[in-house]
């Protein structure tokens, strides 16, 4: 039986030729700027990283094993907490899964909600790793600005939801209710601001020599070695890999936006920093043309099998309470099958594999998340480097860990 | 060969997918290196499934590489129990350059579980492996470092099998 406070990689021979001066260091569980409960086993020669090994698992809570059992509506909410920083994303794509295999189309408003939502989801997340990226690099100030940006997107997502953070919004079949009326009138007050909010933190960081030097050049990852790592979503695109899946493989509408999809051939953190800024500034282009172009109808697809009635209908009439009564206390039933439904999340390439076997519970619920996958390409950008770039790597790839453990 | 093929009919066995979709480059490269490898095609939901047979997971996986399907994106399980065979394991396989998706699958009997790693072909297929290890049970032959990833090194189980209970052994 293994000691759980050892993992191998400190029993194990150092590498090879190693002398003496070889140390195993631990970084993590808990360490400012792992971002969470991510413990490293790292082997360093003097301050250079020989060898790293990630170690996860902290904040496993066997959320898919939960998923199966509960009703297709009810994994909604637990979508929420896998990614708590990029929520509506979460919920849209198992949503898009479950509807695919319903066979179910949304509507045009529905769908270009979610667009709109999803991208202030985005921003939301891109604003918490630009503040915490910057301050593991020393930077303070600009975590003070981006938390004023994103304490304003939580307040829409509130008045949206009633929740901040969690807000099971999406449903499957459309979105939970109307937004209120002025949600959006904020929305763009919100976003006339944001572009000269951006230029704010740019102005911030990038001309600062020493976010500069602690970025530029390091952190290597060539387009080949971020393929064969599966790594996606910002980190791919600063590796010069030009895909997105908004743009390539289009969901929800997405083909009916114009925005550009920013690249950069220069493989490191800064490269990374410079994507990420220039995506915050299409998302809100995005956002601009969603409230421009807001189609007129209803929000969710009509199935009264599948979607809660109206709640003045259900107080009405006997046979939306019928329904109603239905689907909470039985659930519905879901056609047998197997779907992959991915989307272009913040953080890279979210996906949900959901595998039916006819009845209202899923069978199986497998979530790709993207920071899992990019984790593995850690070993292979810190390699060589000195210790401190480890801080600015973890902060470049902008990991979540409720994601990687689930 | 986008998403849009979803509207078309769904091909629902090997024979249809064959004759529905002759230019189908992952098919086409499959068929050309070894059609007795492919035990079952399925066209549903806009997703081409392809089973391989167990033995040649990993040339499988050379061959839609070589075929231009270049990212690995996930890989994970299935328990059928009581059914038999017991696990499938589908694999996501994504190609930037025909900006589309397949689904490989294998099936696996209950009892000593174990199949070649695709970790040589794509070494993001590593932490995906260890997870189906650690909460299916399913041994990677070939796989570098075959450990327990989410769960702790000395748990006992396999929490993601249909019979481990949801609420775990008290």
């Amino acid at each position: 039986m293994a000691d759980t406070l050892y993992t191998p990689i400190l029993e194990a021979p150092k590498a090879e030729g190693a002398g003496d001066q070889h140390m195993v260091l631990n970084m993590g569980p808990q360490h400012p700027a792992t971002h969470g409960v991510l413990r490293l086993v790292l082997e360093v020669d003097g301050e250079i990283i020989v060898r790293l090994y990630p170690e996860i698992g902290y904040l496993h809570t066997g959320i898919e094993k939960t998923c199966e059992a509960k009703f297709y509506q009810q994994v909604v909410p637990m979508t929420d907490r896998v990614n708590y920083l990029d929520p509506l994303s979460n919920n849209l794509c198992y949503a898009l899964a479950v509807e695919k295999l319903l066979g179910m189309e949304i509507p045009a408003k529905g769908q270009w909600l979610r667009v709109l939502l999803a991208e202030l989801s985005r921003l939301n997340s891109h604003l918490i790793w630009l503040g915490t990226h910057a301050m593991d690099i020393g930077a303070l100030t600009v975590f003070l600005y981006t938390f004023r940006e994103r304490e304003e997107i939580l307040r829409l997502f509130e008045a949206l939801a009633g929740q901040r953070m969690m807000t099971s919004y999406i449903r499957i079949g459309g979105v939970s209710m109307d937004p209120p009326l002025d949600f959006m009138a904020r929305v763009q007050a919100f976003i006339l601001t944001m572009p000269e909010k951006i230029d704010q933190y740019s102005n911030l960081l990038t001309g600062n020599p020493i976010f500069r030097n602690r970025l530029k050049d390091v952190g290597h990852l060539s387009a080949a070695d971020a393929i064969a790592l599966g790594v996606t979503g910002p980190p791919l695109r600063a590796s010069g890999v030009d895909f997105d899946l908004r743009r390539d493989m289009p969901y929800s509408s997405y083909e009916k936006f114009q925005f550009e999809v920013p690249v950069s051939n220069d493989c490191d953190c800064w490269a990374r920093y410079v994507v990420r800024l220039v995506e915050m500034r299409e998302s809100v282009k995005i956002i601009q043309q969603a409230l421009d172009g807001m189609p007129e109808g209803s929000f969710s697809a009509v199935d009264p099998k599948v979607i809660l009635p109206d709640r003045e209908k259900m107080k009405t009439q006997m046979e939306a309470l019928i329904h109603h009564f239905k689907i909470v206390t039985e659930g519905f039933a879901v056609p047998a099958g197997e779907v992959y439904q991915g989307i272009e999340a913040g953080h890279g390439q979210t996906g949900y594999y959901v595998v039916s076997d006819g009845t209202a519970k899923p069978y199986r619920v497998h979530m790709r998340y993207p920071s899992f996958a990019t984790l593995q390409a850690l070993e292979t950008m810190c390699k060589g480097r000195m210790l401190a770039d480890v801080v600015a790597v973890i902060g470049s790839i902008d990991i979540v860990l409720g994601e990687i453990d689930r | 060969m986008s998403d849009s093929l979803g509207q078309e009919k769904n091909l629902l066995d090997k024979t249809a997918v064959l004759e529905g979709l002759p230019d189908h480059p992952a098919l086409k490269a499959i068929l050309a290196w070894s059609p007795g490898s492919l035990t079952d095609a399925k066209f549903d939901h806009g997703e081409l499934t392809l089973t391989i047979v167990k033995e040649q997971i990993r040339a499988a996986a050379q061959t839609v590489q070589a075929a231009g399907y270049n990212f690995f994106e996930d890989m994970t399980a299935v328990d059928w129990f009581p059914s038999t065979p017991r696990f499938q394991l589908s694999y996501h396989i994504l190609s930037h350059a025909f900006k589309e998706r397949i689904r490989l699958r294998v099936l696996l009997q209950g009892d000593d579980p174990v199949v070649d790693s695709i970790t040589p072909v794509w070494a993001g297929a590593n932490y995906y492996e260890r997870e189906v290890f650690d909460l299916f049970g399913i041994s990677f032959e070939g796989h570098p470092n075959q450990r327990r990833i989410l769960m702790p090194d000395e748990f006992v189980g396999y929490p993601l099998r249909k019979d481990f209970p949801v609420e775990g052994y008290r």
